[in-house]
C-alpha cells in the first residue's frame, strides 16, 4: 500500500505535470497578471494616496457593484502634443536605428558566414563578447567619446579638421549611435545563423551561368536571407522603441523618447494611471512586430526539429 | 570559376569590430589616466592606479556590487531551474493544454521593452502587498523575483533549442532497459544538456548583473544594485572611478571567456583522443 502511494507520488509520475505547471504558474503570476493590472490602472483616476490611483471596481453603499472606466488618461495622451511627439520620435529613432543596424550588420554577418570555418567561431565570439560586458558601462563609454571635450572632438581639433567642438553628446545623433552600438549583435546573430545555412553551390551555379556577384547576391542570397532580416529587425526595433537608458544618458532633454516620458510620469509626477496608459499604448504599437517575431521563432524551431 | 575575393566585406567587418571595441578600449586606457578630466591625458602622472584605489574605498559601490552579486546568483539559479522546466515542456511534451500560452509567455520577455516589464512588476507587487500583505515592502526579494521572471525565458529558449536538436534514442534505450524516468533524466538528459544549462546560468547572471531599468522600478530604499548606483553617478557626469570599475569588469569577462575557450578546447581534444583509442587508430 505504502509502496503504491510512493509510486503514485513519485518524481516519475509528477515530473511531467510539474515541469509544465511550475513555469506556467510563475509566468502567469509574474508576467501575465501584471499586464492586466497595468491595463486596469490605465483606466483609473489618479489620487493623492498610496497607491496613487482610484479603485475601478467598488461596492457602493447600496451594495451595488460599481465599475468605473476612466478614459480620461487616454484622451489626455491623444490631446497633449508632448505624448504624440514622443511616440512618433521613438518610432522614428527605432526604425532608423534598425535600418542602420541592418546596413552595418548584414555585411558583417555575410563576411563571417563566408570566412573560413575555423575562423568563424572566433569572429562570432567577437560579436557576442561586448554583450557580456555591462551595457550601462558601454553606453557610458560613449559619453566620454562624444562630449564637447571628448575623445572625438579632441582628435578632430588636434587634426585641425574643425575649429570648435561639434556638439554630439545630448543629441539625436548620440542616441542613434548608442542604440546601433548596443543592438548591433542582436541584428548580426540571427542574420548569421540564416546566412550560414545557405547552399554555396547556388552561388557557384549562378557564377557558372555568368551572373555577376552583385546580381547573384540580389537574386539568391538576399531573398533567402529575408527571414533572418525580419528576425534581426524585430529584435532591434521592439526594444528600441521603449529604450530608456540610452536616450537618458546620450539624448537631449528637449526630445524625449516615450520610455523616458513613462518613467517621468511614474517617478516624477507620480501619475501611475497615465504611466500605465502610456505602457498600454506602447504595447499596442509593438503588438504587430511581436507577433511577427513569435511566428518567425516557432517556424525556426519547427525547421530544426 | 572562382569568385574574385572582394575587400568590401572584410573592410566593413573590420570597421564594425572597431565600432564595437573602441569605446571599451577607451575606457580601459582612461582608467589609468591621472587627470580628473576624463578625456585629458595627464602624461606626467599617468599611468596611475589611483582610481582603482578610490574604487576600493567607495563603500557605496562595494556594497552595491555585493548586493548585485547575491541577486545575480539567486536569479541565475532560479531562472535555470524554471527555464529548464519550461524549455523541456516546450521541446518534449508535444501539444498540451496551455502550450500556446507558455510559448507566448516565454517569448514576450525576450523582446518587450524593459520599462514596461518594470512598471508592470512594480504594480503587481504593490497590488499583492495590499491584497495578501506579501511582499512587505520592496527590496532584494522583489528584484530577484522580477529578474527571474524575465531571465527564465532566455534559459527556456536555450534549453529548448538544445533539446530539439538532439537524439532521443539514448533516453529510449535507458527506458527500455528498465531505468526509471527520473533516473534517465538525471543520468542521461541532464548531463547532455549541461552546456545549455551552463550558458543559460551565465546569461541569466549577466542579465541580472546588468539590469538597471527593472531594478529601478522594483527596488526599495536601501537596495540599490550596482547598475543603479552607476546609473545615478553617470547621470550626474563622467567620473574616472567608473572607468576603473568598467576595466575590472571587462578583465573578468575576458578571463572567463579565455578560460572557457581553453576548457572546451581541452575537452574536445580529449574526446578526439578517446575516439581514436576506441577505434584503435593511433
Amino acid at each position: 500500500m505504502i509502496q503504491r502511494l510512493q509510486r503514485y507520488f513519485s518524481v516519475d509520475r509528477l515530473g511531467r505535470p510539474l515541469a509544465r505547471a511550475v513555469p506556467m504558474l510563475w509566468l502567469t503570476l509574474f508576467f501575465l497578471v501584471p499586464f492586466l493590472i497595468v491595463l486596469k490602472i490605465s483606466f483609473s483616476e489618479v489620487l493623492m494616496a498610496m497607491p496613487p490611483y482610484a479603485p475601478m471596481i467598488e461596492w457602493t453603499q447600496e451594495r451595488m457593484l460599481a465599475i468605473r472606466l476612466h478614459l480620461a488618461n487616454y484622451h489626455f495622451l491623444f490631446t497633449d502634443s508632448l505624448y504624440l511627439e514622443s511616440f512618433l520620435y521613438s518610432i522614428k529613432v527605432a526604425a532608423v536605428s534598425t535600418l542602420i543596424c541592418l546596413l552595418l550588420g548584414y555585411p558583417m554577418a555575410l563576411a563571417i558566414s563566408r570566412a573560413e570555418p575555423a575562423r568563424r567561431s572566433l569572429l562570432l565570439m567577437l560579436v557576442i563578447l561586448p554583450f557580456w560586458t555591462s551595457f550601462l558601462l558601454r553606453i557610458y563609454a560613449w559619453i566620454g567619446l562624444l562630449k564637447d571635450d571628448g575623445l572625438i572632438n579632441s582628435a578632430l581639433l588636434w587634426l585641425h579638421l574643425i575649429s570648435s567642438p561639434i556638439q554630439m553628446a545630448n543629441t539625436s545623433f548620440a542616441v542613434y549611435i548608442g542604440i546601433v552600438y548596443s543592438y548591433l549583435p542582436f541584428m548580426i546573430l540571427p542574420l548569421y545563423s540564416n546566412l550560414e545555412k545557405h547552399d554555396a553551390t547556388l552561388l557557384e551555379a549562378a557564377a557558372d551561368l555568368g551572373a555577376a556577384p552583385w546580381k547573384a547576391f540580389v537574386r539568391i542570397t538576399l531573398p533567402l536571407s529575408l527571414p533572418g532580416v525580419v528576425a534581426g529587425a524585430m529584435l532591434v526595433f521592439i526594444p528600441a522603441v521603449g529604450e530608456y537608458v540610452i536616450p537618458t544618458l546620450l539624448g537631449s532633454a528637449n526630445q524625449l523618447m516615450i520610455g523616458r516620458v513613462l518613467s517621468d510620469e511614474f517617478f516624477e509626477n507620480r501619475d501611475w494611471p497615465v504611466a500605465s496608459s502610456v505602457a498600454i499604448i506602447i504595447l499596442i504599437i509593438l503588438m504587430g512586430p511581436i507577433v511577427v517575431f513569435q511566428r518567425y521563432r516557432s517556424r525556426e524551431l519547427e525547421a530544426q526539429a | 570559376m572562382r569568385r574574385r575575393p572582394t575587400m568590401l566585406l572584410p573592410t566593413i567587418l573590420a570597421f564594425g569590430f572597431a565600432f564595437l571595441y573602441v569605446p571599451i578600449l577607451s575606457m580601459v586606457v582612461y582608467s589609468f589616466n591621472a587627470s580628473r578630466l576624463v578625456t585629458v591625458w595627464d602624461a606626467a602622472h599617468s599611468p596611475t592606479l589611483k582610481w582603482y584605489g578610490q574604487l576600493f574605498q567607495n563603500h557605496q559601490i562595494l556594497d552595491a556590487a555585493w548586493l548585485s552579486l547575491k541577486i545575480a546568483v539567486m536569479n541565475a539559479t532560479g531562472a535555470v531551474i524554471l527555464g529548464t522546466m519550461a524549455g523541456f515542456a516546450l521541446a518534449r511534451f508535444g501539444k498540451f493544454r496551455g502550450r500556446a500560452l507558455l510559448e507566448g509567455l516565454t517569448t514576450a520577455p525576450l523582446v518587450l521593452p524593459e520599462i514596461i516589464t518594470g512598471l508592470s512588476m512594480l504594480l503587481l507587487f504593490v497590488a499583492m502587498e495590499q491584497l495578501v500583505g506579501w511582499p512587505a515592502g520592496r527590496g532584494v526579494t522583489t528584484i530577484t523575483i522580477a529578474h527571474i521572471s524575465f531571465s527564465l525565458s532566455y534559459v527556456a529558449v536555450i534549453v529548448q533549442a538544445r533539446l530539439i536538436g538532439f537524439d532521443e534514442s539514448l533516453e529510449e534505450a535507458a527506458l527500455d532497459l528498465g531505468a526509471r524516468p527520473a533516473t534517465v533524466f538525471l543520468r542521461i538528459t541532464l548531463p547532455l544538456i549541461a552546456p545549455a544549462l551552463m550558458s543559460g546560468w551565465l546569461l541569466s547572471f549577466t542579465l541580472s548583473w546588468d539590469d538597471v531599468v527593472i531594478s529601478q522600478f522594483v527596488a526599495g530604499p536601501g537596495s540599490s544594485t550596482l547598475p543603479m548606483v552607476i546609473f545615478s553617478k553617470v547621470r550626474l557626469g563622467v567620473s574616472p572611478d567608473v572607468n576603473a570599475l568598467a576595466t575590472l569588469m571587462v578583465a573578468l569577462v575576458a578571463i572567463g571567456v579565455v578560460a572557457s575557450a581553453l576548457f572546451v578546447q581541452g575537452r574536445e581534444r580529449r574526446r578526439a583522443r578517446e575516439m581514436r583509442m576506441a577505434l584503435g587508430v593511433q
